[in-house]
């Protein structure tokens, strides 16, 4: 058997679990919350697309995709402003379910315009051409996918690593009081986080749904908990974790196909989240976090 | 110490009084009256919600297992009580069930929450261990493992595959379903005033000084966690009851997810705020929001805008996230229903005591 196309596949799934996962690893490092939402927000920003470059919109393609990156990342930001914002000093479960409701909000109103009626998402020029490489022949986007992923995930690492933004980033997530003490806006850099997050998302949604051929309101859920066990599974808080873990995640569903397990591989993927955390609780890459009394 | 107090009387009448609207509803309401569907699903999410908050907010675990429980416990029940001449043809596609009997349905519900507890058991020894925000991960993995085994095809002559199950003892009656919440929610309370109960809540206030006064920390989370999923398999099967078909597509993590937020609004921490949210939350979800999907015309002919099918869902989750930004403690807090304490109050007598915490039932 010709192992190579599961492979491949299963890397093109991988990468794009990782964009959405980069995303639930930063707001988890930064404000130590479970965004919910975060998956939902992917879900939208594929309907988005949809109804202006679809069949009910008459907008070229390239100008839309434009449009789509940009409404999303200012979805991502109205959703920190209205909906985690407020709670910044209560107690973390508060934001956690008010995340919950975010994306039970999400959900229905999509499903109010939809009409809960799945919709076509629109050709993309280029992503859908059928390209042949390694001797597999499949979409570009599936060979485009763990690339474009492990490129933002370096341009990323870079910048948090290497300018004055990240260093503040890397100071609220160290601890929130004292950076503020130290002079850095706190909320411009947990809003710059929503951005960079949805901004991935939207890319991740562009790449992942030009393979599928409708999307409807629940589409995000799937992708947004397979996400975020990656992020778990790499070390949630660490952004190389989240690629990694999420190409680990995609290799094993697409092996699991492979093998003729495709009716278990929600089941490996759960069972493997739960392993990881029982053997090693904070992920591949986390760090280990002692409490102090 | 006494147990009839004032407090417990006047809550004893309530209880009665409310009772006597269920018996009467039961008898005179027609039919077709929205209350019996309604009253069905407030009955069972209540029990769930209820065994929730038990784990969430007198335990302090962040649990978000609850569907997979649910799902066990339904599957269970609707197994065990289908008719024995009536297997063969739920069970066709698959040639036959394996279990060849019917039991009554006390037991059946008792096996629901044995097999949803046994389960919380297993699946408690590694993921206990965890702490908060993992548990929930580990957890809502568990259910969706849950979710994905049993619609095999390879355990098709257990639980029907993905096929759903249906032709098991469906009670119609609200007075059986009001008695099964009744007696666990009951059973509930008496354990969180117990000396097990006081324990659960010193380990969610703070689990290192509990520890430090000498509370089992991993015995007592077992407790507590194995009662709860005992606890949600039974509201597992009142679920199948209620929808007289067992599916594994209807227990997603968005059930937890509903479940959750009707301990958020009727207050983490509150047994009678749970109970009065599950309330409010499935009447009005079901049946007095219901206007809002239904496109409405004037007396004019013109359209009223926005109604539509689905806008009550939205209408529904803007709510929802009015209350989990604005009113953060939800209906009761961590009180409980006082009627003493509020007559006493109406009645000007002052000083009406604040109802001690888990204490007032």
């Amino acid at each position: 058997m010709n192992i190579m196309p599961y492979v491949i596949r299963g890397l093109a799934t991988g990468g794009q679990f990782a964009l959405v996962a980069i995303g639930y690893t930063m707001v988890y490092g930064i404000l130590k919350l479970i965004n919910f939402a975060h998956g939902d927000m992917f879900m939208v920003s594929g309907i988005m697309l949809i109804y202006m470059a679809g069949s009910t919109g008459a907008m070229p393609i390239f100008a839309s995709i434009i449009i789509m990156v940009i409404l999303t990342v200012i979805l991502g930001y109205l959703i920190e402003k209205c909906a985690y914002a407020p709670l910044r000093t209560a107690p973390r479960m508060s934001s956690m379910i008010s995340a919950i409701g975010v994306s039970y909000l999400l959900q229905n109103l999509v499903s109010y315009i939809t009409g809960g009626l799945s919709k076509q998402y629109p050709e993309i020029p280029g992503l859908s051409t059928s390209v042949r490489f390694l001797g597999v022949k499949d979409k570009l986007s599936v060979f485009v996918s763990p690339v474009v992923a492990i490129v933002l995930m370096v341009v990323l690492v870079l910048v948090i690593n290497h300018t004055k933004f990240g260093m503040s980033m890397r100071a609220v997530s160290k601890d929130f009081e004292t950076s503020q003490l130290m002079g850095i806006k706190i909320n411009r850099v947990i809003s710059i986080t929503f951005a960079i997050g949805a901004f991935l998302a939207a890319v991740g949604s562009l790449l992942y749904f030009s393979k599928n051929t409708g999307i409807n309101h629940l589409a995000g859920s799937t992708p947004g908990i397979k996400a975020f066990i990656a992020a778990v599974v790499g070390g949630i808080g660490s952004i190389p974790g989240a690629v990694v873990g999420a190409l680990i995640i995609g290799l094993v569903e697409s092996l699991a196909k492979a093998f003729g397990l495709a009716d278990f591989s929600d089941v490996i993927s759960f069972a493997l989240l739960i392993i990881i955390l029982v053997f090693k609780p904070t992920g591949i890459f986390g760090e280990k976090v002692i409490d102090k009394v | 110490m006494k147990i009839l107090t004032k407090k417990s009387m006047c809550n004893l009448a309530l209880v009665i009084v409310l009772l006597i609207v269920l018996v009467c509803i039961e008898l005179f309401a027609p039919a077709t009256s929205m209350w019996f569907s309604v009253l069905r699903k407030v009955f069972t999410f209540s029990l769930a919600a209820v065994s929730m908050n038990l784990l969430n907010g007198f335990t302090g675990l962040f649990s978000l297992g609850q569907a997979g429980f649910m799902l066990l416990g339904a599957y269970t029940y609707a197994v065990l009580t289908i008719p024995t001449d009536l297997r063969h043809t739920v069970f066709r596609n698959y040639g036959d069930s394996i279990f060849n009997f019917q039991l009554p349905l006390v037991i059946a519900l008792i096996c629901a929450g044995i097999v949803a507890a046994f389960f919380a058991y297993l699946i408690g020894l590694p993921v206990l261990r965890l702490k908060s925000d993992y548990l929930a991960i580990a957890t809502l993995g568990f259910a969706e493992i849950a979710r994905g085994l049993v619609q095999l095809q390879q355990f098709g002559p257990v639980t029907n595959g993905p096929d759903p199950i249906n032709n098991f003892t469906a009670p119609k009656n609200i007075l059986v379903y009001a008695a099964i919440a009744g007696v666990c929610i009951l059973i509930i309370i008496m354990l969180i005033d117990s000396t097990y109960g006081r324990a659960f809540k010193a380990i969610r206030d703070d689990e290192i000084a509990a520890e430090a006064m000498g509370i089992n920390l991993a015995h007592h989370k077992r407790l507590s966690f194995v009662t709860s999923s005992f606890f949600c398999g039974i509201a597992g099967a009142m679920l199948a009851m209620c929808n007289t078909s067992v599916s594994s597509v209807s227990f997603t993590s968005s059930m937890t997810y509903q479940i959750l937020l009707v301990v958020v609004i009727g207050g983490i921490g509150s047994v009678s705020g749970s109970l009065i949210a599950a309330f409010i939350y499935y009447a009005s979800s079901e049946w007095w929001l219901k206007f809002l999907d239904l496109e409405t015309f004037t007396a004019a002919g013109t359209k009223i805008p926005l109604l539509g099918p689905g806008f009550r869902m939205v209408v529904f989750s803007v709510l929802i996230m009015i209350i989990v930004l604005f009113f953060r403690s939800g209906i009761m807090g961590t009180r409980e229903i006082d009627v003493y304490g509020f007559f006493c109050k109406l009645a000007g007598k002052g000083k009406a005591k604040k109802a001690q915490e888990g204490g007032a039932n």
